[in-house]
């Protein structure tokens, strides 16, 4: 119950793009047809389900101090590696998740193309691991919260894609249009996301 | 020659305004919004961030000769990483409390897409005199974004700014009331794209 509670928070409450602001580079580079968004977004909440219990793993059993207690070293701290670290997982599964789509699941490697590379440098999900760090979340915890970042951040995509879609014949005044309009309508659309906070599945 | 005359003040000068890379590029905006409802951690933000930008460029400027070009993308990122784990530490060090309030934000620098954005196409390039004044000018170019957008946030939203109250009691008593709005995620998005939108129309570009 408390995992779905974490859950709920973290799609629609404190949602990854529209509260943290994480992947916003993305978020407005690709967001110009619901297709892309789409495919964009499931890529997303792939690696993020993956990298975020990752991390926790190399954190808990490598890096936070006192970690190394199972190899006889309980005094050395390596948590200032803690960012050189999770960057590497993120590139190195990234890559990884790459080859083994390339080879079980061609289709859907195709249809995601450059996207899936680019995750890498997305800050959703640096920021995830880094969040899930700082929260000092369990195992279970740290699964669930990479998973359901994932889904919030592909529902704002789908939302912002399809807005966009239809901004396209808008007649705006001159100066307004593009980025500036994006970044209105973005606002408007965590306004409306805001209505969730306060929602709470457990007492 | 003058000083406004030199090339390195023309690569300084450029990503301030007309080349900048949050309103122009569309680049960084990510990472660090979230720190922007007060303007003491977006200064430190604005340092830290400059830092990282102008050393990275000059390493890897340097470096230019030396890396593969099919896994410069990872070079990349070890580089940035180091740089910001040493912005990090020095922050732990010295503003202990800023430190705490930007809390993963200052990791998040590492993804910051204008240090990867410039690595790749200014310092892969040119040398690194020319590269350190791209970073420098580049992290002040997105400081500016940051720093109004925490001036109208701090302003509007709490009546103060660097933390000391500006908007008289009076004013308060006459029925004035803080705008909330300002201080949660919606605010920062609207605030920005009404700046971009100013600054479009001042310098007539869309």
């Amino acid at each position: 119950m408390e995992l779905l509670s974490l859950a709920v928070e973290s799609i629609f409450i404190n949602n990854v793009l529209l509260a943290m602001f994480l992947g916003l580079c993305t978020f407005l580079g690709c967001s110009k047809e619901v297709n892309t968004a789409h495919g964009l977004g499931l890529a997303v909440i792939f690696v993020l389900a993956i990298t975020t219990p990752v991390n926790w793993l190399l954190h808990h059993y490598l890096l936070r101090p006192g970690a190394l207690e199972w190899l006889g070293f309980p005094e050395i701290d390596l948590s200032f590696l803690t960012f050189i670290t999770f960057i590497a997982t993120i590139a190195a599964m990234v890559q990884l998740v790459e080859m083994i789509m390339e080879k079980y699941v061609p289709a859907l490697y195709i249809s995601l193309g450059i996207f899936l590379p680019l995750i890498a440098v997305n800050c959703a999900i640096l920021g995830t691991s880094l969040f899930m760090e700082q929260r000092k979340y369990d195992f279970a915890e740290a699964a669930v919260f990479g998973f359901s970042s994932g889904i919030g951040w592909y529902l704002a995509i789908v939302a912002f894609a399809a807005v966009r879609q239809k901004l396209k014949y808008a007649d705006l005044p001159k100066g307004l249009d593009g980025f500036a309009i994006n970044m209105i309508t973005t606002g408007l659309i965590a306004m409306a996301f805001m209505a969730f906070s306060g929602i709470k599945l457990t007492n | 020659m003058k000083l406004t005359k030199t090339k390195a003040y023309k690569v300084f000068k450029a990503p301030l305004i007309e080349a900048n890379p949050v309103s122009v590029a569309i680049l960084g905006i990510c990472s660090s919004l979230a720190v922007t409802t007060q303007m003491i951690p977006s200064i430190v933000m604005v340092l830290a961030m400059t830092f990282v930008l102008s050393c990275s460029n000059v390493v890897i400027s340097l470096l230019r000769h030396v890396i593969p070009k099919n896994i410069r993308i990872i070079v990349f990122l070890v580089v940035i990483a180091s740089l910001v784990i040493l912005a990090d530490q020095l922050l732990k060090a010295f503003l202990f409390d800023v430190s705490k309030q930007l809390s993963v934000f200052v990791g998040l620098i590492i993804t910051n897409c204008i240090i990867m954005g410039r690595a790749e196409a200014f310092a892969l390039a040119n040398d690194a005199w020319l590269s350190f004044w791209d970073g420098v000018g580049n992290g002040l170019g997105y400081g500016y974004i940051l720093i109004v957008v925490a001036f109208f946030r701090e302003l509007f939203g709490s009546g103060a700014l660097f933390g000391i109250q500006v908007i008289p009691d009076a004013l308060y008593e006459l029925g004035y009331v803080n705008m909330g709005l300002m201080l949660l995620a919606p605010g920062v998005f609207v605030v920005i794209g009404l700046l971009v939108w100013v600054q479009n129309k001042l310098t007539g570009n869309s």
